[in-house]
């Protein structure tokens, strides 16, 4: 994509020997314009790690600020859906629950569907919602949607832990199997950011992809088996369910908090396709993030 | 070394009507189909109008050097800044800075109301570019700088937007980079406050920073600035000392026309109808371009209909600091206005009081446009002139006064109310 303009280098922040008044300043910075592809700068993400902190911080203790049921809601919300749920596919439809209640069932997946389906809402929208910023001081802009998924953090961590206490009443045990579960929230975590990151950059540049992220999350739900399991798709066709990356997270999440072995295939190609949509996401965010400010 | 040097430096900008500004898929969609199918170009690209924000600009700055920036609205300045910052990129030409930069291009950004004074001083800072350590080292002088020790825990949705403004500036002057980029932000705050901040910049600048300083404010940059930048319609005007800069900027840098005509064939024009000439009366008669705000002034566009339909037009006025004094449009207009103009020649005539306008230089733009303003173009600055008067609305007010926007004679009324205690 040249048109005459040769590259320039593309970490702006280099050391350089002497700075303004002689003294030693370790800073140069080169504006200017950049065409095409270009990878992600992680050192300079990682130079700003503070912001990032401090962002994250900050839309946490907004988000139990404004609400006035703050904590409880957290655990309130999963509450009352696993009540409809329960309610309609466990008693209604009787969807076939593997032997377990159907509540503590649904609700071993429905926490991290939550957390991813949370997690891309609030990444993809942060974009639009920090124009201000964006308009007004340099930073790199990928801290936005990463900082954004923090209270979805901590909005699954009050659940998971709920669900834990509720386990035992269900006469579900804990077993050595709950230590999966960091890793796969890393996972998911993951697939959140890179659809998050990718939503938020096309949200900039087309508004129309807030309603169609929606749209998209709510068709993903019923894609992906949170409220009936895998087997219930007959075994000759469940790859295709696996298509989803979200279908063998989910499974695997079920998995750990009730006690069962973990099913390695399924597992392996949602890693895979987390570490992949995440490596898109990130690169198709540093494309366009350079024009953000102009078009915002 | 320079502590900047700017390069060629210029910026293009897309803009435009409802063609360009492609916001949604289904526009970019529809555009591809227009033009691909109906025009059989297959280029997929709307068509843009662009023009340059910034172009060509060069300068160095040395170390220490403290530099006004001067232009009137839409001149660069922002864009600029906005380069030198990092938020934007250019489109043709370089820059480059020698140590650390901080821009402060508004003053509380990223201030959330929901959060405390003592957050969201640490959410600035982070965002002007503080290590958390560098904040908490600086907090309590923070804190008194902006006078509102007692509020510091409340949230800043309960703060008076003086407070506001104290606080985030208290942030902002502690900032100690090498190089400090300051868009127009003192134009805030009450005149004591205003008067404090410009001491710390002061300070700023004696501690041997590299100051790029944006204001309309002539006395600020005077000063705080030995040399100084004019920037107008995105070029460099003027660089060097900051008297000889502030001259060119206040003083006459555009020549006044009181008529503008076109080739008949040849005006702008909308779908529907073609500008013939614009100009300005005074008191009805041709009188050049110095008026005297004594009589009314009078701003016709004269045009012609090609094709029947509903045509307005607007009046804007600015005056030389680039404010807009007044917006007027034709729908007040007792006759035609959104009735369908059959075939011909119209004048339309907006009429300014006498005894209305402060003296000073004035532009005129003129929104030409069609329908329910869907169609339109803008004349931008099409008239300038000189308004004066002998001094019968200003009588006695001291010179340093006459810098209201407008001077209106207004009625007054005095009455003796009796001798004794009410």
């Amino acid at each position: 994509m040249s048109d005459g303009m040769k590259e320039v280098d593309e970490s702006p922040v280099v050391p350089c020997e002497e700075g303004p008044s002689g003294r030693i300043t370790g800073h140069k910075t080169l504006i200017s314009p950049t065409r095409g592809w270009r990878a992600l700068d992680v050192r300079e993400i990682w130079n700003y790690r503070e912001l990032l902190w401090i962002l994250t911080g900050r839309d946490i203790k907004v988000r139990y600020k404004q609400t006035a049921l703050g904590v409880a809601w957290v655990i309130l919300r999963p509450v009352l859906s696993v009540a409809i749920f329960t309610a309609v596919f466990g008693y209604l439809a009787k969807i076939p629950s593997e032997g377990y209640p159907y509540p503590v069932f649904v609700l071993s997946a429905l926490i991290p569907w939550t957390f991813f389906s949370s997690a891309v809402a609030s990444s993809g929208n942060s974009l639009l919602g920090s124009a201000g910023l964006i308009g007004k001081i340099y930073f790199p802009r990928l801290i936005i949607p990463v900082a954004s998924v923090g209270s979805s953090v901590v909005d699954f961590a009050i659940a998971a832990v709920f669900l834990l206490a509720v386990l035992p009443l269900f006469d579900v045990a804990w077993t050595l199997s709950l230590l999966w579960v960091p890793v796969l929230l890393l996972m998911v975590l993951c697939l959140a950011l890179g659809v998050g990151t990718l939503f938020s950059a096309l949200i900039v540049r087309y508004r129309d992809f807030v309603g169609l992220m929606g749209y998209l999350l709510q068709v993903w739900m019923y894609a992906t088996p949170v409220v009936y399991p895998a087997s219930l798709v007959p075994g000759p066709w469940r790859w295709i369910l696996y298509l989803n990356p979200m279908a063998g997270l989910t499974e695997a999440f079920r998995a750990a908090f009730l006690g069962r072995p973990l099913e390695p295939g399924p597992l392996a190609l949602s890693c895979v396709a987390s570490v992949g949509v995440l490596a898109v996401g990130a690169v198709y965010f540093a494309k366009v993030e350079r024009r953000f400010a102009d078009i915002i | 070394m320079p502590a900047l040097k700017v390069e060629h430096l210029s910026k293009e900008y897309v803009i435009g009507g409802r063609m360009t500004q492609v916001d949604t898929l289904r526009e970019q969609v529809a555009s591809i189909f227009r033009h691909s199918v109906l025009h059989g170009q297959g280029t997929g690209k709307p068509r843009q109008e662009r023009f340059w924000a910034l172009q060509d600009v060069s300068f160095e700055v040395a170390p220490g050097e403290v530099v006004g920036i001067i232009g009137r609205n839409g001149a660069g300045k922002s864009t600029l800044l906005k380069i030198l910052s990092r938020i934007t990129e250019p489109t043709t030409g370089r820059a480059e800075l020698f140590g650390r930069v901080s821009s402060l291009l508004e003053v509380g950004t990223g201030f959330h109301p929901e959060l405390s004074g003592r957050e969201n001083v640490f959410l600035n800072g982070a965002l002007l570019g503080m290590s958390r350590r560098e904040i908490a080292d600086k907090f309590d002088e923070i804190v008194a700088f902006s006078e509102i020790e007692r509020f510091i825990d409340t949230p800043v949705k309960r703060y008076s937007s003086g407070m506001y403004v104290r606080l985030a500036f208290a942030v902002a002057a502690h900032l100690e980079p090498e190089i400090l980029i300051v868009d127009e932000v003192l134009a805030v705050g009450d005149a004591s406050f205003q008067k404090k901040c410009l001491g710390k910049m002061e300070d700023v600048g004696r501690e041997g920073r590299t100051i790029l300083f944006v204001s309309h404010n002539l006395g600020a940059i005077k000063a705080l600035c030995a040399r100084a930048i004019v920037l107008q319609n995105g070029e460099l005007l003027f660089d060097g000392d900051v008297f000889g800069a502030v001259s060119k900027y206040a003083g006459k840098q555009d020549i006044d026309i009181d008529r503008v005509r076109w080739d008949p064939s040849n005006g702008p024009a909308t779908p529907s109808a073609r500008m013939i000439e614009v100009g300005i009366l005074n008191d009805g008669k041709r009188v050049g371009t110095d008026i005297s705000t004594e009589q009314p002034i009078q701003i016709y566009v004269t045009f012609r209909v090609i094709k029947e339909g509903r045509i307005g037009t607007t009046v804007l006025l600015h005056n030389s600091d680039g404010a807009l004094v007044f917006i007027s449009i034709s729908n007040h207009e007792p006759n035609w206005h959104g009735k369908i103009r059959p075939k011909g020649i119209y004048r339309n005539v907006c009429e300014i009081p006498s005894n209305f306008l402060s003296e000073g230089q004035y532009s005129v733009s003129i929104p030409f446009w069609e329908g329910f303003y869907e169609t339109g173009i803008v004349e931008k600055e099409i008239l300038r002139f000189t308004a004066h008067e002998k001094g019968f609305v200003r009588g006695d007010l001291p010179y340093a006064m006459k810098d209201s926007v407008t001077r209106p004679l207004l009625k007054w009324q005095s009455d003796f109310l009796g001798d004794q205690e009410v």
